[in-house]
C-alpha cells in the first residue's frame, strides 16, 4: 500500500494554507496572500496527482482509505476513501482552484488575504465531501462549505450580492438538514455511519421512498435540477468570477456525486420506482431551462442557466440506467451513467471556463450585459478564440469534452425511449443557440462603443489560464478513454447496486 | 425521630462556597474602594477551589444525605463543574463590563457566589424543598443583580418584570409541589418516584402537580408560552447579568428538569413527554421566528434562547439515557455559546454606549478581522452549522428523537432551525457584507481578547473534535 495518506494531505494541506494565510497577513514582511496561495493551491494540486498514477483502475473497491476513529461515543469515523467517481472529481478540484487563484491575482484588491484563504478552506472541504466514507464525515464537509462560499460571494460579489448569498445558503441549508435526519434514521437501522455498510442495508419501499426524497432535496438544491434552482442564477450572477467558477465547475457536482454516491446504492428500489420523476426533472431542465437561457440579456445569467440544462444531462444519464437495464441492456445503462459523469467533468472545464471569460470582459469594462457589448474581436483577437472554443464546447462540437458526454447519454436514451432521447437532444440545437448567439453578439459586428475600442487583449496570465482549460476540454474531448477506464470497474458495480433490490 | 449528625462530606464544595461567598462579602466591606479588585480576585478563587472539590470528590456511586434531601452523583458534580466554569468566564466578562461603566461594585460578586450556591444546591436537590431552595437563592440573587444599574430605568423596569414573573413562576412551582406532597405524602423524590412507581390508574391530582411543576420549570426555562419575561430581562439588564442569566443557571435549570422529571417523577413519563412536546415546538417556532424581527442583539439572542430551550426538551423527550445525556450535552454548549456571544457586545461597546444593536456590528471585519471570525464562530454555531460545537449539540438531541421512533418531531425542529440560521446569518451579513464610512478601530484589552479568543476557538475546537465532551455527558448519566 501506498505510505502517505494523500487524501488527508489533499484535504488538510489547502485548509491549513488558508490558516496560514490569515495569520500571515497581519504580520509585517509576510510573503503575499497570493503567492501562498499559488504555492499551496499548486503543492495540493501536485499532492493530488499521484491519487490518478497511483489508482488501480480494475478494481471498483474504495482506494487510498484512511480509517481512524473520530467521535467514539456515536462511532463515526474519519473514514476517507476514493472510486472511480470521487478521485476524477477531486483532481478537478484541485486543478480549478489553481485557475481560481490566478484569475483572482489583480481583480481582488480588497481583502485579497480572506479571498484566498476562503478558497483553499473551500478546496480543502469540497475534496473531504468528496473523498468521505462516513456518512456524518460526509455532511459535515459538505455543510462547512456553505461558509467560505457563503462569504465569497457577500463580500467580494456584485451589487445584489447579500440576497444572493442568504438564498444560496438557505437554499442549500434547507435541503440538507432533511439529508441530516435520513442519515440519522440509516444509522439506527445500520448501526453504523459508514456508507459502505449502508450501501449493503436491506430497506423496505416506504422508508427507502422517504430516504430517497429527503435525499433528493439536498442533492436536487446542489445540482441544482429545476424546480428548486433558482438560486443558481443569483448566485452566480452576483458572486465574483473566482466564485462562479468554482460554484459551477466544483459544488454543482457534489450534488450529482451526492445522488451517485447516497440515493442511487442506498434506495435503488425507490430510485426505480421513482425514475420517471428524475428523468422528467431532467428533461425540464435541459428543454425549458435551455430556452430560458436564450433570453438572457446577461452573459452570467446565461452561462447559469446553461448549467442547469447541461447538469440535466448528467441526472438523464444516471436515472435513464434504470429503464435501459429493464430492456436487459447493461452496456447502455453503463453508456448512461458513464456519460452522466463524463458530462460532469467536463462540464466543470467548460462552463469555468466561460465564467472566466465573463471574468475577462467584466474586468476591463464592468458590465455583463451582452448590449454593452460588441466587436470584441477587434480589439481581443487572442481572447476571442479562446472563447470561441468554449462556446462552441458549450454546445457541444464533437471534438471538445462537451460533445462526450451529451452524446453518451443520447445515445444510451435511445436504447429506451425514442422520446426521452429526442428532448435531451433539442440540447444540441437549444445550446448552439445560445451560446453562439450570444458569442455573435458579444464578439463579433463592429466595435459597438468607445468602451469596447479601449480593450486590450489577454495579458500572460489570463492566457496561461484559459489555455489550460481549452487544453483540458480537447484533451478530454478526442481521447476520453483515460477518464472511462478509471471510472469503469466503478460504475459496473454501481449499476449491480442499482439491480439488486434491497427490498 | 432522633436528630444525627448528617454526613457533611458530600456537599463539601457546596459548604465551602457558602463560607467563601460569606468571606468575599465580610472582605469586601473592609477592602477600600481603589483595592476593590480584591473582591474578583476572591470570588474567583473560590469558584476555582469550589470546582476543584468537585472534581476531587467525584462521587462513584451517588451519595445521599441530609435526610434524602440532597443528592451527590456524577450528573450533578458535571453539571456543577460547568455551572462553576461559566460563572468564572461571566465573572470576568462583568469585570470588564463594570469597569468600564463605574458599576464596580463588591455586592455583584457576593450575589453571584450566593446565586451559584442556590445552582449547585438545586442542582444536587433529592427532594421538593431543596428544589424550593435552590431556585430560590438563585432567584433573588439575580433579581437583586438585574436591578444593580440603578440609575437605568430600563434595567429597573427589568429587574422588576423580571421579580414579579418569578415570585408567580416559583408560587406556581409550589403550588405543584404542594399537590405532589398531597397525592403521595412525601417531599423526598426518591419515596415520590417509588410512590408513583407502585400506584396503578391515573391520579388526577398528582397530574395536576405535575402540570403546575411543569409550568414552574418551563417559566424558569423561559419556555414558550411561558417566555414572556425572556426579551424584556435580557435587554434590560446590564450586559454583564445577560451574560449570567444566558448561561450558569440554564445548566442549573436543566439539572432542576433532570430531578423533578426524571429522577421523581419517571412513572409519569407518558404524562409529561406530552407536555413538553407542546412547549418544544411552541418554543422553537416562536423563538425563532419572532427572532427574525429583532433589531436589538440582546433581544435577538433572548428569542434565540427561547428557540434553543425547544431544542433541549427535545432529549428529554426522547425519555432515554442518552437522549438525557444529549440534552446535557445541548445545554453545556449553548451556556458557552450564548456566554460568546454577549461577551462579544461586551467587546464592541464602549465606557458610554452599549454596542447592543444588530447594526453596531456593521463592518466589523474592516474594523477587526479577528473578532469579527469569533462571532461568525458563535453565531453559525448557534445555528447549528458544522464544524462547530452547536451542530453536534443538535445533532444529538436529533439522533436521540429519531432514535425514538418520533422522526416527525425531528423533521419539524431541523425546519424550525433552518428559519433560526436567517437571523443568525443576518449578523454575519453585518459583519462582513457592510461597509461603515470611516471603520474605527477596537481597543480591547489583552486579558478581555484573550478569553474570548479562547471561549470562541474552543467551541471550533470542540466542534472538530466533540469526542470528549460527548463521552463525558454520557458517562455522567450512565449507571
Amino acid at each position: 500500500m501506498q505510505e502517505l495518506p494523500f487524501l488527508s494531505l489533499v484535504i488538510w494541506t489547502p485548509i491549513l494554507g488558508g490558516v496560514w494565510i490569515l495569520l500571515a497577513s497581519g504580520a509585517r514582511n509576510a510573503p503575499s496572500s497570493r503567492s501562498i496561495a499559488l504555492l499551496v493551491s499548486l503543492v495540493t494540486f501536485a499532492l493530488s496527482l499521484p491519487l490518478w498514477s497511483q489508482f488501480e483502475t480494475g478494481t471498483h473497491a474504495m482506494q487510498f482509505q484512511e480509517k481512524s476513529l473520530w467521535i467514539d461515543a456515536f462511532a463515526i469515523y474519519y473514514h476517507l476513501g476514493v472510486d472511480g467517481i470521487s478521485m476524477p472529481l477531486i483532481i478537478l478540484t484541485t486543478f480549478t482552484t489553481v485557475l481560481v487563484v490566478l484569475a483572482g491575482w489583480e481583480v481582488i484588491q480588497y481583502k485579497p488575504d480572506q479571498y484566498m484563504a476562503a478558497f483553499l478552506v473551500l478546496e480543502g472541504l469540497m475534496i473531504g465531501a468528496f473523498s468521505a466514507l462516513d456518512a456524518m464525515l460526509f455532511y459535515v464537509f459538505w455543510e462547512a462549505l456553505l461558509i467560505p462560499m457563503f462569504l465569497i460571494i457577500g463580500v467580494w460579489g456584485g451589487p445584489q450580492r447579500i440576497y444572493a448569498t442568504v438564498k444560496f445558503f438557505l437554499y442549500t441549508f434547507f435541503g440538507s438538514v432533511f439529508m441530516l435526519v435520513a442519515l440519522i434514521y440509516l444509522y439506527r437501522q445500520a448501526g453504523t455511519f459508514s456508507i459502505l455498510a449502508m450501501h449493503d442495508l436491506p430497506i423496505g419501499l416506504h422508508a427507502q421512498v422517504l430516504i430517497f426524497f429527503a435525499f433528493l432535496v439536498a442533492f436536487a438544491v446542489k445540482v441544482p435540477m429545476w424546480p428548486v434552482h433558482t438560486w443558481l442564477p443569483d448566485a452566480h450572477v452576483e458572486a465574483p468570477t473566482g466564485g462562479s467558477v468554482i460554484l459551477a465547475a466544483v459544488m454543482l457536482k457534489l450534488g450529482a456525486y451526492g445522488f451517485l454516491r447516497f440515493s442511487l446504492p442506498i434506495t435503488p428500489d425507490a430510485s426505480h420506482a421513482l425514475d420517471w420523476l428524475m428523468i422528467a426533472l431532467s428533461l425540464i431542465a435541459i428543454v425549458y431551462i435551455g430556452f430560458v437561457a436564450l433570453v438572457q440579456p446577461d452573459m452570467k445569467k446565461l452561462i447559469a442557466y446553461s448549467s442547469i440544462a447541461h447538469m440535466g444531462f448528467a441526472t438523464l444519464g444516471f436515472f435513464i440506467a434504470f429503464r435501459i437495464m429493464a430492456a436487459g441492456d447493461l452496456d447502455g445503462a453503463i453508456l448512461g451513467v458513464e456519460g452522466g459523469i463524463v458530462q460532469l467533468v467536463s462540464h466543470g472545464f467548460i462552463s469555468g471556463a466561460l465564467f472566466l471569460c465573463v471574468g475577462v470582459m467584466y474586468d476591463r469594462m464592468h458590465s455583463r450585459m451582452i448590449a454593452d457589448y460588441g466587436g470584441v474581436v477587434n480589439r481581443m483577437p487572442v481572447f476571442a478564440a479562446f472563447m470561441m472554443l468554449f462556446a462552441l464546447a458549450n454546445s457541444g462540437l464533437p471534438g471538445t469534452s462537451g460533445f462526450v458526454g451529451e452524446f453518451m447519454v443520447i445515445l444510451s436514451s435511445f436504447k429506451t425511449n425514442f422520446w426521452i432521447a429526442f428532448l435531451a437532444a433539442t440540447t444540441l440545437v437549444l445550446g448552439a443557440a445560445y451560446s453562439l448567439w450570444m458569442y455573435k453578439r458579444v464578439i463579433y459586428g463592429s466595435v459597438a462603443n468607445e468602451q469596447v475600442a479601449a480593450l486590450d487583449d489577454i495579458g500572460m496570465r489570463e492566457t496561461f489560464v484559459l489555455g489550460a482549460l481549452a487544453a483540458a476540454v480537447l484533451l478530454l474531448g478526442v481521447w476520453p478513454a483515460p477518464l472511462l477506464e478509471v471510472m469503469g470497474a466503478t460504475v459496473e458495480h454501481l449499476l449491480a447496486q442499482m439491480t439488486t433490490s434491497k427490498l | 425521630m432522633s436528630f444525627t449528625t448528617p454526613d457533611m462530606a458530600p456537599a463539601t464544595p457546596e459548604l465551602f462556597l457558602l463560607a467563601a461567598a460569606c468571606a468575599v462579602l465580610v472582605a469586601d466591606v473592609y477592602v477600600p474602594q481603589r483595592l476593590r479588585m480584591l473582591t474578583y480576585h476572591l470570588a474567583q478563587f473560590s469558584l476555582v477551589i469550589a470546582a476543584g472539590l468537585c472534581l476531587a470528590l467525584l462521587p462513584e456511586t451517588p451519595q445521599v444525605t441530609f435526610n434524602g434531601t440532597f443528592v451527590a452523583d456524577a450528573m450533578g458534580a458535571l453539571l456543577k463543574v460547568f455551572i462553576l466554569l461559566a460563572t468564572y468566564f461571566a465573572f470576568f466578562y462583568s469585570k470588564i463590563y463594570l469597569r468600564d461603566r463605574g458599576l464596580f461594585k463588591g455586592e455583584y460578586f457576593v450575589l453571584g457566589l450566593f446565586a451559584v450556591l442556590g445552582m449547585m444546591v438545586l442542582v444536587s436537590a433529592g427532594s421538593l424543598l431543596t428544589v424550593y431552595l435552590g431556585l430560590e437563592l438563585l432567584s433573588l440573587s439575580l433579581y437583586a443583580m438585574v436591578a444593580m444599574n440603578r440609575t437605568s430605568i430600563t434595567a429597573s423596569e427589568a429587574a422588576m418584570k423580571y421579580f414579579v414573573l418569578g415570585a408567580l413562576a416559583s408560587g406556581v412551582l409550589l403550588y405543584g409541589m404542594s399537590m405532589i406532597y398531597g397525592a403521595t405524602g412525601t417531599l423526598d423524590l426518591a419515596a415520590i418516584r417509588g410512590h408513583v412507581a407502585g400506584l396503578d390508574g391515573r391520579n388526577m391530582v398528582l397530574i395536576l402537580g405535575l402540570v403546575f411543576v411543569i409550568v414552574g420549570i418551563a417559566f424558569k426555562l423561559g419556555a414558550v408560552p411561558f417566555h414572556m419575561w425572556v426579551p424584556d430581562v435580557y435587554e434590560g439588564a446590564p450586559t454583564s447579568v445577560t451574560l449570567f442569566i444566558g448561561s450558569a443557571p440554564k445548566i442549573a435549570a436543566f439539572g432542576m428538569l433532570m430531578r423533578l422529571l426524571v429522577d421523581g417523577l419517571p412513572g409519569l413519563h407518558g404524562d409529561w413527554t406530552g407536555m413538553l412536546i407542546i412547549l418544544s415546538v411552541l418554543s422553537m417556532g416562536v423563538g425563532n421566528i419572532i427572532a427574525i424581527a429583532q433589531t436589538n442583539l440582546k433581544r435577538m439572542l433572548a428569542y434565540s434562547t427561547i428557540a434553543h430551550v425547544g431544542f433541549l426538551f427535545l432529549g428529554i423527550i426522547a425519555g432515554s439515557e442518552a437522549g438525557y445525556s444529549a440534552s446535557m450535552f445541548y445545554i453545556i454548549v449553548y451556556a458557552f455559546m450564548s456566554m460568546g456571544g454577549f461577551a462579544m457586545i461586551v467587546v464592541l461597546g464602549g465606557a458610554e454606549s452599549e454596542a447592543d444593536r444588530i447594526v453596531d456590528f456593521k463592518g466589523l471585519n474592516d474594523r477587526n478581522p479577528w473578532y469579527a471570525f469569533l462571532m461568525l464562530i458563535l453565531m453559525l454555531s448557534m445555528a447549528g452549522v458544522p464544524p462547530f460545537l452547536g451542530f453536534w449539540a443538535k445533532w444529538s438531541v436529533l439522533r436521540e428523537v429519531v432514535a425514538s421512533g418520533m422522526t416527525w418531531l425531528a423533521v419539524v425542529a431541523v425546519i424550525f432551525s433552518i428559519i433560526g440560521l436567517f437571523y443568525y446569518l443576518r449578523v454575519i451579513r453585518m459583519m462582513y457584507f457592510e461597509k461603515v464610512e470611516q471603520p474605527a478601530p477596537l481597543s480591547v484589552g489583552a486579558d478581555m481578547r484573550i478569553m474570548v479568543s479562547a471561549n470562541a476557538l474552543a467551541i471550533l475546537a470542540l466542534g472538530v473534535y466533540p469526542s470528549g465532551l460527548l463521552a463525558l455527558c454520557v458517562s455522567a448519566l450512565a449507571g
